[in-house]
Formats: C-alpha cells, structure tokens, sequence
C-alpha cells in the first residue's frame, strides 16, 4: 500500500476494465514521472469524454452533437438501415466503406442471463423509427451468438409485419484465410449457408 | 492411431516422466495409488480436454507447481504427430501441434481419439440420465466434430430461457402485477427447436447406429446372459422416430406451447434433449435398479466398447484404454474380453495385479511406481 495521491490513483486505475494491480500500479508511477503537460492534457481528456460526449438522437451511435456525423451525412440513403448492438460495431462496417444507409445502435443484445431484455434496449426508439415510413430494408447485424441471434429473430418478428424486408447477415468463412484452419462450427456454417454459384 | 510416447511434468503425482509405448497391449502394473491412472487420465485429456474424473484443472497440477505440461507423440497413418498441452488453473490452456503454437486449445482435439472405460463409468448404467446423455453427446462429438457447436449452442440458449423462466417466476412469487417479461420467450422457442432438433436428430441417428454394437459387446461380455438393449426416449411425444431436423423442430414447438403453463409454474425448461433418457435394458428390464453389480459393470464396459467399435466402423481406429478393468471380471469373462479387444491398434490396461491380465493381452508391460514408469517385458 502507497500512501495518500499515488494509491487513490492506483485504486481507480485498477477499477478500468482490463487493468490488474500490477498494470494500475505501472500506470500510475509512470503519470507521476510524466511532463505536467502531457498529465493535464490526459486529464483534459477524461473531463471532455464526459462533457462533450452523448448519444445521437436518432440512432444512439456516440456523438458530440444533437446527432452523429452518419445520421447528418445528406450523402447516405434513409432506406436502408443496419442494425447493431454497440458503437464499435458501427465503427467495424463503416471500414468497409459499403454501407451507404444509416444505422441504430441497441446498445446491446437480449440476455436473460444478465437481466437485458428489449425494455432494456433502443428497440422502442427502434419502431419508432421505422413507423416513419421511409425505411424499406433492415439489415440485422448483431453478433453472430445465442444472445445476438435472439434478439434479431425478436426484431424479425416485430418488424417483418410492416412490410419492410428483413436480411441478416451471413455468417461464414473468413477471407484469406485457409479452410484447414477454420473451425468446425464456422465451417458448418458456412457449410449450411452455402450457395449456387 | 497409437500413442508413441507420453511426458508428463507436474502432473498430478508426477514431476517428470516419460514413456515410450508400443502398438498393440501395453499393460501397466503398479500397487493401489501410485498413479497408473493419471497416465492414462493424461491421455483421455488430450483427445477431449477433460478429465474423466474431476470437473475442474486444478487437481491436475502438482501440488505447489503452477502449471502442469503433457506432451504426447501420436503415430496416425504412419506419421507422428507431437501434441502438448500445458493446463493452467483458472487460466486458457495452451496447445502446441507438432512444433507451432496452436490457436486455441480446441484445436488439438482430433489429434488423438480415444475410447477410454474406467470404474467411473459403472455410473452410466446406475447414474442420473444426464450421465449417459453425456455419453451420447460425447460420442456424437468423437464422431461428428460439428456436434460440440450444436451442444454449445443448444445449452446455452437453455441456459438463457431457463433465466427468462425464473425471472417471471420471481416476479410472480413477490407479487408483481406483471408475470415478468415473457415477450422474448418466443424468441427462445424458436432457437431452442432449431438447435434442439439438430441435437436430437444426431443423437438419434447415433442410437440408431450404436445399437447392434452395444448388443453384440454386452453379448460377447456377459457370454449370452441376457440380451442388452438401448432406447432413446425423448421427452417429446414422437409419432415416429424420425431424423427430419423439421418434424422435430416442429414436434419440439408444439411440446413447449403444451408445457408453457408448467414451465412458467416452475421457472424452468421441461422438455427438450436435455431432458431426454437413453434408457438401458437387459432382456425384459431396465438395468437401472433390476441388473446386479457385475451385470451393471458389463454394461457399462458395453457401451464403451460399442462406441470403440462405432469408431472404428467409421475408419477411425481410436487408442482403447482400460483402466483397472479386468479385476472385476471372472476368468472367462477376462478371456472373452481379451479376445474382443485383441484387434485394437493399440490397447492401454492397467491393473494391480500382474495375473489378472489374460495371456493373450500379454504385450508390453511396465512398471509404475512412486513418480516413475519402466518398461519390464
């Protein structure tokens, strides 16, 4: 145990996802030895996550406005939208730079194991949305496991009554890669979900 | 498939030993305790990561070591292969096929097959029906790699609806106005059906499979007293016993809509694979509770070898291992089994007693003692 400043610093750094003990206590002597300026600009840093940071509006992404830079892009398509369970995943498909529509963020999946059901989700904001009436094609994107799977059979269920066609993503092999290294899961997969070519 | 040599570090009673093993019999001997099976509860790890006696790593490893290493050299169509597996309490193990790191663990499964009986297994026949699901599951996997994504996916969407259950019946029990939220269980119908039906389907076609073996290894056992048989009773209705994945996705609904009052009742999933029995019997009566200690010890040794020889049917031509076997068995019944697994590519036997080993399974022959294993014969 450190005394006073050094140990409370330890403390919260250790609260962090990912940083043990030892890490937190790296952290923070390495802060302590740092240039003041990069500490405050650190510090800064943290304050503005909190500050600035929010939730678009329209779709839940994180934003440093009333809405995101998607949802204000005149550019994209409002027929199409896709969606995800976290921000990160918006991040991951606007990689590959072939979506053009929007999206909407649940901020999470159906896990009854953890006590998430849909009142615990964007799916409200969800309907919403899609009562507009301007969306014709909604793209199901959450993770491919038990958790994600239920929650886009739950919004198929919802939404294929409104007449909006409903498509999931397809689970299969990976580019690149070798079939010899995949494993028998996603090959069965891809196996199930194999086309005419 | 025959294992060349095995190396242990930390392992269970041993520091650090190393066997060279032949194809064929090899018999070892060793008084009670001095750990012919963790040598053979080494192997059985490698072909699945999982001990047959203990559910958690932790007895694996040495008492004050960290970690424990088992490294083993499979010969397979004339190549050897290196396998070593380093279990880390609490922690992923990591896995080394031939001389580069492996992925993940789960990728070294394969490598080496291997059917394995041990007195644990008696609990197959006189056990709770969750013992002998999990041997038709396990099997299933040996045989068909893509079960073990089917048996994950299966048992945790139970999981997920069995949570969903209990949640509404909390609410309920405390008084709350609204039964919980029931409007996901659809949702986990559907999945439960579709991973149940799967799962079902290939446990059936196994049973369907397995049955003539089961009945011909009990045969050869028990040298004809009594005819052995298996049944797979499902905790659906089934007008027929079909494979159709569809039929029992659909027979699987309709039995959750008929329980769906009772299962809201008691806050957990009634029906499904997972409440299925394999149910044994022995010419008119079920060997639960009517088959005597020798005739339950019979059976089980049955099941296993009808498995092994499944195996092999399929071209697979897994290690088969004894442990502490031919104690329990009377002379004849020693001959007759000896006879029976002759063939293996390679047999794995231990026991106390040098005498017990029938003649035929001769083979090589080591020594186990305190921490060490040496080859006499």
């Amino acid at each position: 145990m450190y005394e006073g400043a050094i140990q409370d610093l330890i403390d919260e750094l250790g609260r962090l996802p990912g940083v043990g003990p030892k890490s937190a206590q790296r952290i923070a002597f390495h802060v302590l030895s740092a240039d003041p300026t990069d500490v405050n600009r650190l510090a800064g840093a943290l304050r503005k996550v909190k500050e600035l940071v929010r939730f678009c509006t329209t779709c839940y992404n994180v934003a440093e406005s009333e809405q995101c830079r998607i949802c204000r892009d005149p550019r994209r398509t409002n027929e199409v939208l896709c969606v995800v369970e976290e921000p990160k995943d918006v991040v991951a498909i606007e990689r590959t730079g072939e979506f053009r529509g929007r999206y909407h963020v649940l901020g999470g999946a159906i896990n009854p194991l953890e006590g998430i059901g849909p009142d615990n989700l964007r799916i409200r904001e969800l309907m919403i949305r899609l009562g507009e009436g301007t969306v014709r094609e909604l793209i199901l994107a959450t993770d491919p496991n038990t958790e994600g799977e239920a929650t886009a059979t739950y919004l198929a269920l919802m939404v294929k009554p409104m007449g909006i066609s409903v498509t999931r993503l397809a689970s299969g092999l990976p580019v690149g890669g070798d079939l010899e290294y995949a494993d028998e899961i996603t090959l069965g997969r891809a196996f199930e979900g194999r086309r005419a070519v | 498939m025959y294992v060349h040599r095995l190396e242990l570090v930390d392992f269970r009673s041993y520091e650090r030993v190393g066997v060279d093993l032949q194809p064929g019999a090899n018999v070892l001997i060793g008084a009670n305790g001095v750990g012919k099976t963790n040598l053979v509860e080494a192997l059985g790890y490698v072909a699945t990561l999982d001990s047959h006696r203990v559910a958690t790593d932790a007895p694996l490893v040495r008492m004050g070591a960290t970690s424990a290493v088992i490294r083993c050299a499979v010969v397979h169509d004339g190549r050897e292969l290196l396998v070593e597996l380093e279990i880390v309490p609490g922690k992923a193990n990591r896995a080394r096929l031939g001389r580069s790191p492996a992925r993940r663990a789960r990728d070294v499964l394969g490598a080496l097959r291997l059917v394995l009986f041990a007195p644990e297994d008696l609990e197959l026949v006189r056990g709770d029906p969750a013992e002998r699901r999990r041997y038709l599951d396990d099997l299933l996997v040996n045989r068909q790699p893509r079960y073990a994504g089917v048996r994950a996916d299966y048992e945790r969407v139970v999981k997920q609806r069995n949570a969903l259950l209990r949640t509404a019946y909390l609410a309920r029990k405390t008084g709350g106005s609204r039964g919980g939220d029931l409007g996901t269980l659809a949702v986990w119908d559907t999945h439960l059906a579709q991973h149940g039906a799967e799962l079902l389907a290939g446990r059936l076609e196994l049973v369907a499979a397995l049955t003539p073996h089961v009945a011909k290894a009990y045969d050869a056992v028990a040298a004809g007293r009594g005819a052995a048989g298996i049944a797979y009773r499902p905790s659906i209705e089934l007008a027929e016993l079909t494979t159709d994945r569809a039929a029992l996705a659909e027979a699987l609904t309709a039995a959750l809509a008929a329980s769906r009052s009772a299962e809201i009742e008691r806050g957990t999933t009634l029906v499904g694979p997972h409440r299925d029995e394999l149910a044994l019997t022995l010419g008119p009566l079920p060997a639960k509770g009517y088959a005597s200690h020798g005739e339950s010890w019979s059976f089980a040794l049955a099941l296993r070898l009808a498995g092994y020889d499944l195996l092999r049917a399929d071209g697979i031509e897994p290690v088969l291992v004894l442990d502490d076997v031919f104690a329990e068995l009377d002379t004849g019944r020693r001959e007759r089994l000896a006879e029976l697994v002759g063939g293996a590519s390679q047999l794995l036997v231990t026991c106390a007693v040098d005498d017990d080993v029938p003649a035929a399974l001769r083979g090589t022959r080591y020594q186990v003692g305190e921490g060490t294993v040496r080859r006499v014969g």
